[in-house]
């Protein structure tokens, strides 16, 4: 159990049998008055948001929450299935649950996959992938205009600006945590 | 942890804060600060001390300095509060607590305004301090001339909160829309003495108003919101101080811990006669006068760092 002492930004909870994440969290105490923990909270299956005022007689449950290393092996219509690579058991996520991690998933990846209980929640991506470009201008040599960076399309489709000597086919280093792009890579 | 020119900011707001009560004829004193008994309040949880308590303020060991025989008495010193940790809050704090004899809270409030202005006059390099006397804190910009607003708890609900005073203390919102939807306008042009609380609300120390015992007779300053000094005329009546603690004992008995009748106190209070006192956070005062956004910038090191 949890208390509301207990409470700050990050903080994991269970409220009404459902995991939150604490995403805000203020603590106030009016002078002789009694100790208010102002919190926001994200419901960690349906992303929805709360504000909530708690009291230092709250009490919460801890979620059963427990993140596994999982390969990622295919999509198929909406559905993206990973397999434990010790125990060969397989899972699927939706392209909702997902969200913006499909920016920089491919085949073969290994995550961390988030349960709650039995149920699989969310995926942990490594922080740094490597991508392939597949759309880019050519490089312009002696290109003038002044702009140091310019757009490109990686494998997953997802766009990011680059320096210009970044061409396709080119394979580069992606920053999960800000889709920002840090190096190319030689293979 | 504080760089050298903090530290010195810092020393120098303590020697202003000393000079203003010396030069008034007030006595520095330094009381203990572990106590086998603490005076029971049920939102304030002491940290346990083999066998005894570190103090959640300096007032019991004063009042008995009062009781003693002592008219004008000043403290700085260290508070320790469990389970408070927050922009505006430490476990540990520094507190300066003052009680002067034969005067009530509005007394107090005059005494506290000048006090603020001198050591804020006194120390012009302070990264806060604007010119022409001004204060800039957050999107705060805070006229220090005196005279100091001064606006009544009910007055105060009736501009900013949705409910009146009297249903919010009813309903058992009081705390939560003071602090949501009262605080945050309060001392935003020039400082506020937010003044006569509902008698319920805490404050089982101050006295009631007599031509209004609804009321208690105690203040909070607040500058840009933040609430800096809580003071009030003393309750010096050992009968109903009594039956206030004894209201509380139950409080902290119901929360789970432990509280004791403070006995000696209590056989001293009527030697104390007509007094007014106040605590101010010395560390809320030092980050608004370094322009910080969080006390743990104003120490020289925070518990964290430790």
């Amino acid at each position: 159990m949890y208390t509301a002492s207990d409470l700050r930004k990050g903080l994991k909870i269970q409220i009404d049998g459902e995991p939150y994440i604490v995403t805000e969290f203020d603590f106030s105490k009016p002078g002789k008055g009694q100790a208010l923990y102002r919190t926001k909270m994200r419901n960690m299956i349906t992303g929805i948001q709360f504000t909530q005022t708690y009291r230092s007689n709250d009490k919460f449950e801890r979620p059963n929450l427990e993140e596994r290393k999982m390969q990622f092996l295919y999509a198929q219509d909406d559905a993206y299935h990973f397999m434990d690579t010790s125990s060969y058991e397989q899972i699927f996520l939706s392209r909702e649950q997902l969200g913006d991690n499909l920016n920089f998933l491919v085949d073969n990846m290994e995550v961390e996959v988030l349960f709650f209980g039995e149920r699989a929640i969310d995926i942990t991506l490594p922080t740094f992938v490597n991508l392939e470009v597949t759309v880019a201008d050519p490089w312009a040599k002696g290109d003038t205009s002044g702009s140091d960076t310019k757009p490109v399309t990686v494998q997953t489709g997802f766009q990011l600006q680059v320096p210009p000597f970044v061409e396709k086919g080119d394979k580069i280093q992606i920053d999960t945590r800000t889709g920002a792009y840090i190096t190319r890579v030689k293979e | 942890m504080l760089s050298p020119a903090g530290l010195r900011l810092r020393s120098d707001l303590l020697q202003a804060i000393r000079l203003f009560f010396l030069k008034r004829g007030y006595i520095e004193v330094d009381t203990p600060l572990r106590l086998p008994a603490l005076i029971p309040e049920s939102h304030l949880i002491p940290f346990a001390s083999e066998g005894a308590f570190l103090h959640t303020s300096p007032e019991l060991c004063m009042k008995r300095l009062l009781a003693n025989g002592c008219d004008r008495i000043f403290q700085i010193c260290h508070c320790f509060r469990k389970e408070e940790r927050g922009r505006l809050h430490q476990a540990e704090f520094t507190m300066l607590e003052w009680y002067h004899k034969g005067w009530d809270y509005f007394d107090l409030m005059r005494q506290c305004e000048e006090l603020i202005v001198q050591v804020a006059q006194s120390l012009p390099s302070c990264a806060g301090l604007v010119e022409g006397n001004g204060l800039r804190w957050g999107d705060a910009l805070v006229k220090l001339a005196p005279p100091w607003e001064r606006l009544t708890v009910a007055e105060a609900f009736q501009r900013y909160a949705d409910v009146a005073v009297t249903k919010a203390v009813r309903t058992g919102s009081f705390d939560e829309i003071l602090v949501t939807e009262v605080e945050p306008n309060l001392g935003v042009d020039r400082p506020v003495f937010l003044y006569d609380y509902p008698a319920e609300q805490g404050a089982s120390l101050a006295r009631r108003k007599r031509e209004n015992p609804a009321v208690a007779e105690r203040f909070e300053l607040y500058i840009a919101g933040v609430e800096l000094a809580n003071g009030f005329s003393e309750l010096v009546d050992p009968l109903e101080q009594r039956q206030r603690f004894q209201r509380e004992i139950e409080n902290v008995h119901r929360a789970g811990r432990t509280a004791e009748m403070p006995e000696k106190l209590l056989a001293e209070l009527s030697q104390v006669g007509e007094t007014a006192g106040i605590a101010l956070g010395v560390d809320r005062l030092c980050m608004l006068l370094m322009g910080h956004t969080d006390i743990a910038q104003t120490v020289p090191l925070f518990f964290e760092e430790l």
